[in-house]
């Protein structure tokens, strides 16, 4: 982006500007980087302090070195890895068998008004319905093992897919489809050179928020009824009584959710080179 | 047929008419329109807005082929769009995620890598947005991305290049600079060029001749040739006459124009 941005600056003042581009930026990076820091370390400090001095009951609530002790130990015990694993496992392959099929169902109807007519209102009809109204038929349909779980994932995953890419498909600005008229593009020219990246910036939205919907099904998927995973994890640690175990599974939850979103966002800068920063 | 090249090139529109339908009601776009613009020339369209003079550069352009009427090159019908005519919008309509010289090179469908390298290397020289080539449309002046989207238009050689006011969103030192450029490219590449605003400046500043057209129903008022030597001086006498006879055109049109000023 930096680079694409200094070729726009004539030569002659192509340095200065440049240069106090980059200083601006970095600064501002530090700056944001200090300042956002602050509460979350104030906080922490403020509750290790508080649960060292016993000022609240360590059986609910532990210090967060006792948090980060526990997770250690169970890394150590080799018990954490499986656990992370099946989570992930979960995720990543409800996640994509979701948004295949949305991919699939939002090209059709985002693409083809007939198709929109005959089956968008039905998918908005079964969008209306809580996920979690789901599960029971899910678990009398296919058990309490992985099939359920992933379908689980699969169905939350699938509506913000779809709808973002039906949207992203219907909202392509008509005067650039045009401009492919002008130049005698068919069909599939048309889709490959001005539909698809035109629509990519909401589908990757789409993607990113199914993703969190994900994580937030595999929660629930695994409180329900696993006997691995990080949901697991967490139900253990209350049946038994230990909130280091529940708090640690939190921040496991928080550290990959944030990192597989990093990824898909990171991933997609290299497709949508052009966005504004 | 019979005719010369110069003749057989030419655009004709013959007894055009353009009728829409919007809530059940019919509106008249275009009345029986005549016109004939021979190869190589600069005409500039003038009317107020809902004159349907963009809808006859539509036309013209293949994008609206629902109409009565004969719209010709040479003995071509047109019946949709075609290399053979450039058009350049009001808006740049560059692809955002194509940088200049992608979108530049998008006008040359189906043309192997090398020649369009060089076809699009040399319009990026023509238009003056050398250095700009791989900057994304967001990062450019209005100005900028207009040459670039004139560059578009122009890359496949077109013999028509059809401009729907091309700098009504520029401003005004911008839009003088621009409309010097245009003159430019048309003295060197010979395209004929039909230009529609409502600056009435423009149209005479740009134009062979003015063809001036008026609102419900849309039709051809009057055809004004501009004999003017180039390059045009807008602040000379001859230019103010010029003027004043299409403000004329189209004041005498409303009753008393000027009845609030006084």
């Amino acid at each position: 982006m930096s680079e694409s941005s200094e070729a726009i600056v004539g030569k002659a003042n192509a340095q200065i500007l440049s240069g106090n581009v980059a200083n601006k930026k970095n600064s501002g990076v530090y700056g944001q980087w200090g300042l956002s820091w602050i509460l979350p370390l104030l906080f922490i400090i403020g509750w290790e302090v508080a649960a060292r001095f016993a000022l609240i009951p360590a059986n609910l609530l532990p210090a967060p070195s006792v948090v980060i002790a526990t997770i250690y130990q169970l890394l150590l015990r080799g018990e954490l890895v499986p656990h992370i694993g099946i989570t992930l496992y979960r995720v990543i392959v409800g996640f994509a068998i979701g948004a295949i099929i949305a991919t699939v169902l939002g090209s059709i109807t985002g693409y083809s008004a007939t198709y929109r007519r005959l089956l968008d209102p039905t998918l908005q009809a079964l969008r209306n319905i809580p996920s979690m109204a789901w599960v029971p038929l899910f678990l009398l349909w296919m058990g309490i093992y992985e099939t359920s779980k992933l379908t689980l994932i699969a169905v939350g995953v699938l509506f913000p897919v779809y709808l973002n890419l039906m949207s992203g498909i219907q909202n392509v600005d008509r005067k650039l489809i045009e401009v492919g008229h002008v130049f005698g593009l068919n069909s599939f020219q048309m889709i490959k050179q001005i539909i698809i990246p035109a629509t990519l910036p909401s589908y990757i939205v789409g993607l990113r928020s199914g993703l969190g919907l994900g994580w937030m099904f595999v929660v629930a998927a695994e409180i329900m009824g696993a006997s691995k995973g990080l949901g697991f994890l967490m139900i253990d640690g209350q049946m038994t009584g230990r909130p280091a175990i529940i708090l640690g599974s939190v921040v496991l939850f928080a550290v990959f959710g944030k990192l597989t979103d990093s990824l898909l966002a990171y991933s997609s800068k290299y497709i949508i080179c052009y966005r504004r920063s | 047929m019979g005719e010369g090249l110069r003749q057989n090139e030419s655009l004709v529109i013959d007894g055009l008419h353009k009728r829409f339908v919007s809530q059940d009601r019919e509106v008249i776009a275009l009345q029986d329109i005549n016109l004939t613009i021979r190869q190589g020339e600069f005409i500039s369209i003038v009317g107020s807005s809902g004159c349907g003079k963009s809808t006859l550069l539509r036309i013209i352009a293949g994008l609206d082929t629902e109409y009565l009427g004969n719209v010709s090159i040479g003995s071509n019908k047109i019946l949709g769009p075609g290399v053979d005519r450039g058009i350049v919008f009001q808006e740049h309509r560059l692809f955002p995620w194509l940088t200049v010289e992608e979108n530049i090179a998008f006008g040359l469908q189906g043309v192997d890598k090398k020649a369009t390298q060089e076809i699009t290397k040399e319009h990026i020289e023509l238009v003056g947005l050398r250095t700009f080539e791989k900057a994304y449309p967001h990062q450019l002046s209005g100005g900028m991305a207009q040459r670039a989207g004139i560059a578009r238009a122009l890359v496949n050689r077109p013999k028509l290049l059809l401009l729907d006011e091309p700098f009504g969103a520029l401003d005004a030192f911008t839009k003088i600079q621009m409309q010097q450029e245009i003159l430019r490219i048309w003295q060197l590449e010979k395209t004929t060029m039909i230009l529609v605003t409502h600056d009435i400046d423009e149209a005479i500043y740009l134009g062979d001749q003015v063809v001036i057209m008026s609102s419900r129903p849309g039709k051809v008022n009057k055809i004004v040739p501009i004999d003017l030597p180039r390059p045009r001086d807008r602040t000379s006498d001859d230019f103010s006459q010029v003027r004043k006879i299409i403000y004329h055109e189209f004041f005498k049109e409303q009753d008393r124009p000027f009845v609030y000023a006084i």
